[in-house]
């Protein structure tokens, strides 16, 4: 019993950093229909800059982590004007995966290149280190952080989307941007804004997910087929599937490793095969998306 | 007649083709195959600056002959590549001696090329037993991990431990530790009580601490590749409270290698490991190596048991330049440096004439910091450690 809990604190705690890395993804594929496979350069490259605020020049984590997501939104926004816009739409699938994957040679490359092929850390406060007790059960207080932030972005976003202004002039100009245009919403700004959201999830992610996918310079490779896998698992675009489809996915793994860890992850593609079997559209989309 | 006469001709070019191979050959190539770039460049520049670091202290000329390294890139473990690699040295640079390997495969890969071209190959890393089984013209300055593991489960039998759980990344030199391990350890007394093969692409390792603390185990010995994984593991140690729980923490020294340290951070403080070369070993020789590092690189952070592996690599090839008055005749190098003993940056060490492996001290280290930085202090010493899976399976 005490095992069965465990494995599912323990699930629970890698799913919300799956979650939390991956639902800029979400965003970006789900409501701009862009296959962004620089979402994981963007979140190294946040990771990297939050790094080096606070071992360069000695920030504390708290500003480390708004410095990242701002300089990483930033950063990104030309790109966004100058490359991503070319592309948007489901007509330009492989324009688009062309575009994003030469882009993440790009900032691989060019991290490789400042700060070198060791791993990086990012220093936890004080008040991050050490472990909080569940019951009988005790995990890292960072991943208690994790958590809390993983279902604040989840309400957030439900928030933005489904009750705000921005969420349903976004969800018209995603669905009929020529309808919406003519109805005199600015789409261009709307998408604007939109990968500027994506990007800082994402950014968010690379900050926070850093404890468990440390920072080098292959991490944007590395890891894109799992933020690809909580994304196809979850609905693109779907906050609360996306959600569900990282605990799910995190707690199967776990229980996986647990009982028998030389199948290794084995559990956690059989359940994306099985999972996606029965929801081709991913958790909470019966119709075609 | 005019026939006669070319033939002549082309023997004449051919034969003094053939004079010019030799007599002119005062300069002698060496090809380095290592990661020089991508995720596991760090081995390729440790390699190349421990070379360096060795002709600046011993000059670039061995009997009359300059000794010149070429240094090819091969980023990750890729066997082909590693041969193709080799071959292009062999034919097109007319290499002499082949050296490098971070990775099993790519070492293994060059045995039959090895064989036909007659050239020694001497490994700086690639550390499974069988690869000297394979063809007899290699020689190592590395290590094994089972010349690591079997002093390290020797002495945790010593410290009356009696429960140890195992948790290995699933791999080649992985499983190669869990038997060392299990073998060792349950000869001397001890139980292994729990078995654990972690997939070599895991990120989370809680499910793992779970069933580390669910096994009863008071001391694990882990081993997984440097890099992200080692990271991981050893956070999660400290951070699921197993460290603070008195589990104690053994392994072989990749695990907390010193270009990684700063970032395992005090999660590595405490951990346990034995290894042939630690940078903060105390002797002269080692102080004059690190000092060269930081005369020609401006610093000496990165050096590690790759750098010693390389060091003394060259140290081997240029005693094989020797013993072979520059011609290149692959057996008879090799034959030259067998028993061949001296002292290295790691402390005395010699080549042992069946494994071609070398024989050495294998310390006792325990990870602590001292002066604000994290080191491998050195506490105990296990001297003339040899290769203990040199055809352990047969």
């Amino acid at each position: 019993m005490e095992t069965l809990f465990g494995i599912v604190v323990d699930g629970v705690a890698y799913g919300m950093i799956l979650f939390i890395i991956s639902v800029g993804l979400s965003v970006t594929l789900g409501l701009m229909r862009v296959v962004n496979l620089a979402h994981g350069a963007f979140a190294m490259v946040a990771g990297y800059v939050a790094s080096y605020a606070a071992q360069g020049l000695g920030l504390p984590y708290a500003v480390g982590l708004v410095a990242a997501i701002l300089f990483t939104v930033l950063a990104t926004l030309p790109l966004e004007k100058l490359l991503y816009r070319r592309i948007y739409g489901s007509a330009n699938e492989l324009a688009q995966v062309l575009l994003t994957i030469g882009l993440t040679f790009v900032i691989v490359a060019g991290i490789n290149y400042l700060f070198g092929p060791t791993l990086k850390r990012i220093p936890l406060p004080d008040a991050l280190l050490g472990t909080v007790a569940i019951g009988p059960k005790s995990i890292p207080v960072h991943r208690a952080f994790v958590i809390a932030m993983g279902a604040a972005t989840v309400l957030g976003l439900w928030w933005l989307l489904e009750r705000t202004d921005f969420g349903i002039k976004l969800r018209a100009a995603v669905d009929d941007p020529n309808m919406a245009a003519a109805l005199g919403i600015r789409t261009e700004r709307l998408y604007t804004a939109t990968f500027a959201l994506g990007t800082g999830l994402a950014a968010l992610g690379g900050v926070l997910g850093a404890e468990l996918l440390p920072l080098e310079p292959y991490y944007a490779i590395r890891y894109i087929v799992l933020f690809l896998a909580v994304v196809a698992v979850g609905g693109a675009g779907n906050i609360l599937g996306s959600a569900a489809a990282a605990l799910a996915l995190g707690i199967v793994d776990t229980a996986g490793k647990y009982l028998i860890p030389s199948f290794g992850e084995f559990f956690f593609y059989a359940a994306l095969i099985l999972i996606l079997f029965r929801w081709p559209h991913g958790f909470f989309q019966g119709r075609a998306a | 007649m005019s026939g006669t006469f070319r033939k002549a001709l082309l023997g004449t070019v051919f034969v003094c083709a053939l004079n010019a191979g030799s007599a002119w050959a005062d300069t002698i190539k060496v090809g380095v195959i290592a990661p020089f770039s991508g995720p596991f460049a760090t081995v390729g520049q440790t390699f190349k600056q421990a070379i360096e670091v060795y002709q600046a202290q011993h000059g670039k000329t061995v009997a009359g002959n300059t000794v010149e390294f070429v240094y090819k890139d091969l980023d990750q473990a890729n066997p082909a590549q590693s041969k193709a690699l080799a071959q292009e040295l062999v034919v097109k640079e007319k290499v002499g001696y082949l050296a490098g390997f971070f990775f099993t495969p790519d070492a293994l890969a060059v045995a039959p090329l090895i064989d036909e071209a007659n050239i020694p190959c001497v490994i700086f890393n690639a550390a499974t037993s069988a690869i000297t089984e394979k063809s007899p013209r290699y020689v190592r300055t590395s290590f094994t991990l089972w010349q690591n593991t079997v002093p390290l489960a020797e002495h945790v039998a010593k410290q009356g431990i009696r429960k140890v759980a195992t948790a290995v990344s699933d791999y080649g030199p992985g499983i190669d530790g869990e038997t060392a391990f299990k073998q060792t350890f349950e000869k001397a007394g001890g139980k292994v009580v729990d078995s654990i093969r972690m997939p070599l692409k895991s990120t989370d390792f809680a499910p793992f601490m779970q069933r580390i603390k669910d096994s009863g185990a008071e001391a694990i010995y882990a081993f997984l590749p440097a890099g992200p994984t080692t990271l991981g593991f050893a956070r999660a140690f400290s951070d699921t409270g197993l460290k603070a729980a008195g589990i104690k923490f053994f392994g072989p020294g990749d695990i907390t290698q010193e270009p990684d340290l700063p970032v395992l951070g005090d999660a590595a403080v405490g951990i346990t490991t034995t290894f042939n070369y630690s940078q903060a070993h105390d002797s002269d020789l080692n102080r004059q190596f690190l000092a060269k590092h930081k005369e020609l690189f401006g610093s000496s952070d990165i050096v590690t048991f790759t750098s010693v592996g390389a060091y003394d690599g060259a140290h081997v090839i240029y005693r094989m330049v020797e013993a072979t008055g520059g011609k290149s005749d692959g057996a008879k190098a090799v034959a030259a440096v067998k028993g061949m003993a001296w002292e290295s940056p790691r402390g005395p060490v010699r080549i042992d004439p069946e494994s071609r492996h070398v024989t050495q001290t294998i310390y006792l280290r325990v990870t602590e910091r001292k002066d604000g930085k994290l080191q491998n202090t050195e506490v105990a010493g296990f001297p003339d450690q040899p290769d203990y899976g040199f055809k352990a399976g047969k």
